[in-house]
């Protein structure tokens, strides 16, 4: 079947099988950020937005995304940016597979709730799973980057 | 692994039903439970072009769309506070905001899983399931029901003064429950639904009357373990039935607790 998708900006055109998983289309036309974890919608690796929404690439036909607009980290990059740098001051991203999920996810709280709670970046992060680290470390990153920015969150400061 | 030969967006319920009469289609919902599944599918059925999607608020109840995602269920703010924030509580810990924004109202409904939060929570309120053949049924003989070929449209949530709360428990966040509890007080019934038994969720009405008469600590108590001894329970890998049955007294008397604080007397 033939489909039209706007992925990062751009239109593609393709012709696709009708059992095609959006993260095998993504991955198809490069986007590598989108990485393959559980295979059971449980791990968060593969979140891409979605008319806005993160979802789970791996759990998305893409023929439903059909007509649809797509973002991947790819075409996130600057946004991405401004904050990934104080997750890797944390050391957060140790072996990284997670990491771009976890941007991901990241960039769509920060859209919806520019100034999280600790709690708030807990409870929306709790879909991306990391085998390296106790996830603390993602927290700081993200709670130094919203405290440089001066502008106030909970005033709870993260604590080890 | 799942295989769908075809896939088609249905422009009208009757083109979804038509569609669906045919054991190897299926309706895919938020495609994540059928995802976990093995086997083929000849046409994948869609049914979100059918503005199924969201919530309609009336006076006096609220349409929930089959296609509805969980997310949206979730942050739904009459809805919230309609059931002072059960509906929010119920869903908040299945996975991740990336799978509820997905896995849809109608889906979990219809699966009628053993496991499911939303059926639980529905349970508790006076709810009824809109099937395009079937009609309107209450989501309570629905929920006993076997699978047919019919295809769910919306929930109807009538708009019953009450009081509502829910709990479950989970060995970790985002895992599967080991126990759902809701429990609700609408126009002086109570209503206990008890799930992840591992089964289906079950009703339990205060038939016994060990709440009437005024709300003390003790009638608490009594209603807790009745809820906790007439609801069958069974053991998996999550938890055995002697534990689950304890978790039932426990859920049951702490939701009672905080419907009662929060105007329930």
């Amino acid at each position: 079947m033939e489909i039209k998708i706007k992925l990062n900006g751009k239109d593609v055109s393709a012709s696709i099988e009708a059992d095609l998983l959006l993260i095998d289309f993504l991955r198809e036309h490069g986007c590598y950020s989108v990485k393959r974890g559980c295979e059971t919608s449980g791990c968060g690796l593969c979140t891409v937005l979605m008319d806005e929404k993160p979802v789970l690439s791996c759990s998305v036909l893409t023929a439903r995304a059909d007509g649809h607009e797509i973002w991947t980290l790819e075409g996130l990059q600057e946004e991405a940016q401004e904050f990934a740098g104080f997750i890797a001051d944390q050391g957060a991203d140790q072996c990284g597979f997670c990491n771009p999920g976890f941007v991901m996810n990241t960039i769509a709280l920060l859209r919806e709730n520019p100034n999280p709670t600790d709690d708030e970046i807990r409870a929306y992060l709790a879909g991306n799973l990391c085998r390296c680290s106790g996830y603390e470390g993602q927290l700081r990153g993200i709670r130094n980057y919203l405290d440089s920015r001066g502008e106030k969150g909970n005033g709870h400061t993260c604590v080890l | 692994m799942i295989s769908i030969q075809k896939y088609v967006r249905a422009k009208s319920l009757e083109e979804a039903y038509q569609l669906n009469q045919s054991r190897a289609n299926r309706v895919i919902g938020g495609m994540l439970w059928i995802k976990t599944g093995n086997g083929s599918v000849n046409t994948a059925i869609d049914l979100c072009d059918l503005g199924l999607d969201g919530i309609e608020e009336t006076q006096e109840a609220f349409l929930i769309g089959a296609m509805t995602s969980l997310r949206r269920m979730e942050l739904h703010q009459g809805l919230n506070t309609y059931t002072q924030g059960a509906a929010g509580a119920a869903v908040r810990d299945i996975i991740g905001v990336q799978f509820r924004n997905l896995a849809t109202v109608g889906g979990s409904i219809w699966g009628r899983f053993g496991f499911s939060d939303v059926l639980t929570f529905f349970l508790s309120l006076e709810t009824f399931v809109e099937l395009y053949q079937g009609g309107i049924v209450p989501l309570e003989q629905f929920a006993a029901l076997g699978y047919d070929r019919d295809i769910l449209v919306r929930l109807i949530v009538k708009k019953k003064p009450g009081v509502f709360a829910y709990r479950a428990f989970r060995n970790q966040r985002t895992d599967l429950p080991v126990l759902t509890c809701a429990l609700s007080r609408m126009e002086g019934e109570y209503r206990a639904v008890i799930g992840a038994r591992p089964g289906r969720a079950i009703v339990v009405r205060d038939e016994e009357g060990l709440l009437s008469g005024g709300q003390t600590e003790g009638r608490y108590n009594a209603f807790s373990a009745y809820v906790a001894r007439v609801v069958p329970m069974g053991s998996n890998t999550r938890g055995s039935a002697a534990y689950r049955t304890h978790l039932a007294r426990v859920l049951t008397e702490r939701n009672l607790m905080q419907i009662m604080e929060s105007g329930g007397k």
